[in-house]
This record gives C-alpha cells, sequence and structure tokens, in this order.
C-alpha cells in the first residue's frame, strides 16, 4: 500500500536534515505505529508524504499503491487515497464545517472521475457518522475547527477520515491533548474504520493510544532513521523502560 | 474678466458645466448647498481628508468615459420580489418600472414632486449640510445642488418587499447625479435595495432619517463595469430605539468613494455598516466612515473587508466620534485587507475621539496574504489551490456579509462574490 524506501529530507529553509534514510512499507488492512522521542523526526514524514511545504526530498521515494506520492500536488495525493489527521487540526473562520467536508468529498470525487454526492446523501451520511463520534449538530454548522476543544477537534479528524474513506490514513499524534474518554471514542471511530483494504500509519509519543488501537507493527525512530522494527510487545517495552534503552541498544 | 477668473478654479469650472433644476420646493436648499460649494471648494489632492484617493476625476467637469461592461449573468435581486425603480444612466426609466404604490410606502420622484407641501422639503439637503463639519464634503453638497433626479420615500408602516432602485450604465460618457430622501416614521421598517453601475460617473447623496424604534435596511450593489466611478454619500440620522443597517458590495471599478455620516441621536439606537469588495487591476476602493454616539446605551458598527489583486487599492478612513454624555456606548469597528499578491495595497486610517467615560470602543486594521496552514489543510483534504483559496476568500468576507439579515439577500451577494472569483480563476 504505502511504500517508503530510502527517504532524505531536509528542511528547505535551513540547510538542517530531518530524515536520513526511512524504509517503510504499510500493507493494506495492517496498522503501523510509529513511536519516537521528540524531534525524531515522526511528524516531518507525515508533511512530507501528505505534500505540506518547507521540506526538500533529497533522495529516496515514496508511493502509495505504486503512485509517486512525491511527484504529486497535496490535493492529488488526497485523491488517490492519503489521508492525514493533523496534530494540530487547523482554525478556519467563515468556512463552515459541513461546506468544507462536502467541498472536500466532491473535489475528490471529481478528480477521481466519480459523480459528485448529492446534497441529501451527503447530509443522511454525515449525520450518521457524526453520531457514532458524539458530534452533534452544532459542530457541524460551526467554522472549521473554530472553538472546538481539543478532543473535538480531533474527532472531528476522524469524521473527515469517515467521509472521505481514504485508503491510507496517517495519524499525527492524535492522542496530544486527550483524555482517556476521548481518547477511547477516537480509538473507536478509527478501529471502525480498519478493513482489509485499508492501510493506517499511527505516530505516537506513547504508548496508550496503542492500548486502544491496536498494532500489528511497531516501529521505533530516532534520529530519521527507523531504528527497531517489531510487534506489538515493542510498544510495551516502550512504555515500561523508555527510549533510552532501545537508543542504547541500537547504538 | 472676473467671471474669467472665476472659470479657472476646478470648482467653477464643475459649476459652470452644470444646470440647476430650477423652481419647486427644494430651490432654497439647492442654492444653499450652492454657496456652500463655493465656499468649501471641490476636493484637492492636498486635502487631508483625500489623502490616500485622488478626487480629480471625480471634480473635473467632464467625466472620464467608462466602457460598458456585460457580465451576462441575471440581474441582481432577481430571486428577491421588489418594487423596482430604474434609472438609466441618472434618468428615469418609467417603462422599466414598477408602479410606485405600495402599501406602507409613500414614494415620489425628486424630479417629479413639484408641490409646495411636500413633506421632503424639511428633509432635503438636511442631514448631508449636518454631515460637513466636522470634515467638509464638498461632492455631496454639490449633489444637494445639482441633482437631477432621485427619490423620496416617505415610510409610514411596514411594506411588504423591499423597494429596489436599479440603475443601468448605457452611455459611456454619462455623468449622473440623484439625490435620495428616505423619511421612516415611528416604528416603520424598510429595505432598500440598490444595484448597479449607474452611469461613467456616478454622483449620490442618499438621507436617512430613522425615527424612534424604526427599522432602516440597506444592500448596496455598485455594478462590476471595470472603468466607472462613484462618489456616494450616505448620511443618517438615528432616534431612540432606531436600528440602521447598510451593507455595500464592490466588485470592480476604477474609481469608488463611499462616505458615509452616522448620527445616533436617540438611546439605544444601533447603527451597523458593512462593505465587502473585491478588485484587481487599476480598481481603486475608498471607505470614509464617521459615527456619532450623541446618545446613551447605543452601539455602532463597522465592519469593511477588502480582497485586493494585481495592483488594486483599498482605502479605509473610519472614526467613531463619542460625545460627552453618550454613556454606555458600544462601537466596534474593523477594517482588513486581504492582499492575493504583492503588488496590491491596503491603505487605512482607523479614529477614535471619544469624551464619555464608560464606553466600550474597540477598532482593528489588519492587512495580510491567504493563510498558508489554512490553505494546506483544505488542499491536504483534496481540496484544489484555485477552490481553496476561494473558501478562504469567501469566508474573509463573510463577516461583512453576514451584516446583511435577510437570508435570500445574503445569498444573493455571496453569488455575486463567487461568480467574481470564478471570473478571475477562468
Amino acid at each position: 500500500m504505502l511504500s517508503i524506501k530510502n527517504l532524505h529530507v531536509k528542511l528547505e529553509e535551513e540547510d538542517k536534515q530531518i530524515l536520513k534514510g526511512v524504509d517503510l512499507e504499510v500493507e493494506a488492512g495492517k496498522v503501523h505505529a510509529i513511536m519516537g522521542p521528540n524531534g525524531s523526526g515522526k511528524s516531518t514524514l507525515s508533511y512530507v508524504l501528505s505534500g505540506k511545504d518547507g521540506y526538500e526530498v533529497t533522495d529516496g521515494s515514496a508511493t502509495l499503491e505504486g503512485n509517486d506520492l512525491l511527484d504529486l500536488e497535496p490535493e492529488e495525493r488526497a485523491a488517490a487515497g492519503l489521508f492525514l489527521a493533523f496534530q494540530y487540526p487547523v482554525e478556519i473562520p467563515g468556512v463552515g464545517n459541513m461546506t468544507f467536508l462536502r467541498t472536500a468529498v466532491n473535489a475528490q470525487r471529481k478528480a477521481r472521475g466519480e459523480e459528485e454526492m448529492s446534497a441529501a446523501d451527503f447530509l443522511k451520511e454525515i449525520r450518521a457518522k457524526a453520531k457514532d463520534l458524539k458530534i452533534d449538530a452544532d459542530m457541524l454548522k460551526r467554522p472549521v475547527n473554530m472553538g472546538f476543544s481539543g478532543g473535538e477537534k480531533k474527532r472531528n479528524e476522524i469524521l473527515q477520515m469517515a467521509m472521505l474513506e481514504p485508503k491510507m490514513c496517517i495519524l499525527d499524534e492524535t492522542d496530544s491533548g486527550l483524555d482517556v474518554d476521548a481518547m477511547k471514542l477516537v480509538a473507536e471511530g478509527v478501529n471502525a474504520l480498519r478493513t482489509e483494504g485499508r492501510g493506517f500509519l499511527v505516530i505516537t509519543h506513547y504508548q496508550r493510544l496503542l492500548d486502544h488501537i491496536k498494532p500489528d507493527v511497531v516501529h521505533i525512530m530516532s534520529d530519521g532513521r527507523i531504528i527497531k522494527t517489531g510487534g506489538p510487545e515493542l510498544a510495551l517495552e516502550v512504555e515500561n523502560n523508555g527510549y533510552a534503552d532501545i537508543l542504547a541498544e541500537v547504538a | 474678466m472676473a467671471e474669467a477668473k472665476l472659470q479657472e478654479t476646478p470648482t467653477e469650472a464643475m459649476i459652470a458645466s452644470l444646470d440647476m433644476p430650477q423652481g419647486g420646493w427644494a430651490q432654497a436648499a439647492r442654492e444653499d448647498a450652492l454657496a456652500r460649494v463655493r465656499t468649501m471648494g471641490l476636493p484637492q489632492r492636498r486635502d487631508e481628508y483625500w489623502k490616500f484617493t485622488r478626487p480629480d476625476t471625480l471634480t473635473q467637469a467632464e467625466p472620464v468615459p467608462a466602457a460598458i461592461f456585460d457580465h451576462g449573468d441575471a440581474p441582481l435581486f432577481d430571486d428577491t420580489e421588489r418594487l423596482r425603480i430604474v434609472f438609466v444612466d441618472g434618468v428615469f426609466d418609467a417603462e422599466a418600472s414598477d408602479d410606485l404604490s405600495l402599501e406602507g410606502v409613500s414614494i415620489d420622484r425628486l424630479a417629479a414632486a413639484n408641490s409646495d407641501l411636500h413633506w421632503a422639503r424639511d428633509l432635503y439637503g438636511k442631514l448631508e449640510k449636518n454631515g460637513q463639519t466636522p470634515v467638509a464634503r464638498p461632492l455631496a453638497a454639490l449633489n444637494t445642488a445639482y441633482a437631477s433626479d432621485g427619490v423620496l420615500i416617505h415610510v409610514t408602516g411596514t411594506p411588504s418587499k423591499p423597494i429596489n432602485l436599479v440603475y443601468h450604465h448605457k452611455s459611456e460618457t454619462s455623468d449622473a447625479m440623484l439625490h435620495h430622501v428616505v423619511k421612516l416614521d415611528k416604528g416603520a421598517e424598510v429595505t432598500l435595495l440598490e444595484n448597479g453601475p449607474a452611469a461613467a460617473r456616478f454622483n449620490t447623496v442618499l438621507e436617512v432619517e430613522v425615527a424612534d424604534t424604526a427599522r432602516f435596511h440597506h444592500v448596496r450593489a455598485q455594478g462590476r463595469d471595470h472603468e466607472r466611478r462613484a462618489a456616494t454619500h450616505l448620511f443618517t440620522r438615528l432616534g431612540t430605539e432606531s436600528l440602521f443597517k447598510s451593507f455595500t458590495v464592490t466588485v470592480n471599478g476604477a474609481m469608488t468613494r463611499n462616505e458615509c455620516v452616522i448620527e445616533l441621536t436617540g438611546d439605544d439606537a444601533s447603527a451597523h455598516v458593512a462593505g465587502a469588495c473585491v478588485g484587481d487591476g487599476d480598481f481603486h476602493h475608498d471607505d470614509t466612515v464617521f459615527i456619532t454616539h450623541d446618545a446613551v446605551n447605543c452601539e455602532s458598527r463597522q465592519v469593511y473587508k477588502k480582497v485586493l489583486r494585481n495592483g488594486a487599492t483599498g482605502v479605509f478612513q473610519g472614526k467613531i466620534l463619542v460625545k460627552e454624555g453618550a454613556q454606555k456606548t458600544d462601537g466596534y469597528q474593523i477594517s482588513q485587507s486581504l492582499l492575493l499578491d504583492g503588488d496590491s495595497q491596503f491603505l487605512a486610517k482607523p479614529e477614535l475621539e471619544i469624551y464619555a467615560d464608560d464606553v466600550a470602543c474597540s477598532h482593528g486594521s489588519t492587512s495580510g496574504a491567504i493563510d498558508e496552514e489554512a490553505l494546506f489543510y483544505l488542499r491536504a483534504r483534496g481540496v484544489s489551490h484555485a477552490e481553496a483559496t476561494d473558501l478562504l476568500t469567501l469566508a474573509f468576507l463573510a463577516e461583512a456579509v453576514e451584516e446583511i439579515e435577510a437570508e435570500g439577500l445574503r445569498e444573493e451577494i455571496n453569488g455575486r462574490l463567487s461568480s467574481w472569483l470564478e471570473r478571475r480563476s477562468s
């Protein structure tokens, strides 16, 4: 599904290498987790994959079902099936949440040569999906993320994911700023989307999210590289002993 | 010889080029206004009040010709049931206009209201004259003196539909001057719509007297002819617990100066003025607002948003004057520009002058580009760069458009703005 090979990335503004050769394969139907200390390059990886400005790929490749992601505009990557749940969802005053989502759904459909969704169908679907995530009608009407609490913003990200039905979902620190109840709700939303055809890359600093979204594979990232890969037990190791042991072991 | 010398000033050249309508009840007000124009002189480039906008094309005797622009869209407000009063290059078009009778309101044309006892006799030019201090507005006085026509609207109740002044522009060299007077009786309510480019050059005055508890709504669209020029003036005075809401959308136009002078004279009154403008190239748009609070517990709101591109210029001069004793005043003023490129400019001069000690007044003015974070967020969800930019542009204008109370009218205005965005990106 998602195939990353020897990815090297530096910041455009300063001559600073962030990713120093990342190799990663996420198969359809699998949940991969990336853990790592702050500053290891986890969020950079999610931004580079989704096409944010400010990064320069100096070597390597990233493909989604064989399509070269790095060659596409951010909106083309989205239409190809990539979705990033933002660590810090952006507030957009003046754009209604519902308008935004409908525009996005139909823009992707159009880009894929599919028919646009009718207003009635859209309304029906979003109401059902919003209900599962405990998102009320008022949150749908309000401007995108404006006045939302941390938990509401993250639930709104999952709602977008549910509506857009991407093939490959990247969750960037989705647990940050969430209390236990909110985290459970978000995890339930994600788990409901786990299907055979869909891949997940869950980026997190802490193990606790992985109690609720059970990964198939866990990677440890440090200083721009994946330094260790294992099963779910690797996350527990981090939880119990911190990153220091693993870093020392690899060094 | 003396006369020849007088002709040399632009003011006298302008006066010499115009014919004052003669006779009738407005004559005294016209003569008085002419005398005031002579004393003030027409605006000049060195005038502080015209620091950001060159007045010459508005004050020279001959207008600069303006090409007719056929936008091909359905007329604005077509989805709203309304009473239409049509002017073509400033000349009343009886054929195209609706019958002027409507319950709750009496409507006359200035040029046809000859009776000496007309109600407008006590109002015509009065608010305009009032509004000449502390800042002179000579083009408004010129209008009072020379306006060839206009509409006199006396609102006694709540008419069932809005009154729509439609301004067509058909002659490339037309120079139109219209003067409207609206009087709302106690408790009356009306919506006035204005739309169309009007003329190559348009000078208009709208005087609105709002009695206690009356409500006045005003939605105006200035017409999309790129080369059109206009100097508009809105003067209003508000009674106790009354409401005044005015919104203007401006799409294109080589020169627009919209002056708005509001006086809150009754307690608990509320005045909102808002403007959304979008333009590129040689577009020049100036909003100049002066709000005087002279009563207790009044609220005023100014919301001006400008989207500028490709070398366009936006100007905002806004002042809130809170007089001694105007306690509990709530004044809000925001002027913002969205600069879609580095060539455009926004010049703003917000002012507060407060002589009461228990007031809440806030003002802000910003200039900025499209929010890159928001743009990326939208694109990451699959919205194209162009569509995301349009969405954010409309969102930027939304605070101003939301000042329109009627939902149907708000949608029509949003449609107008979207159509500008589509045209621009194609």
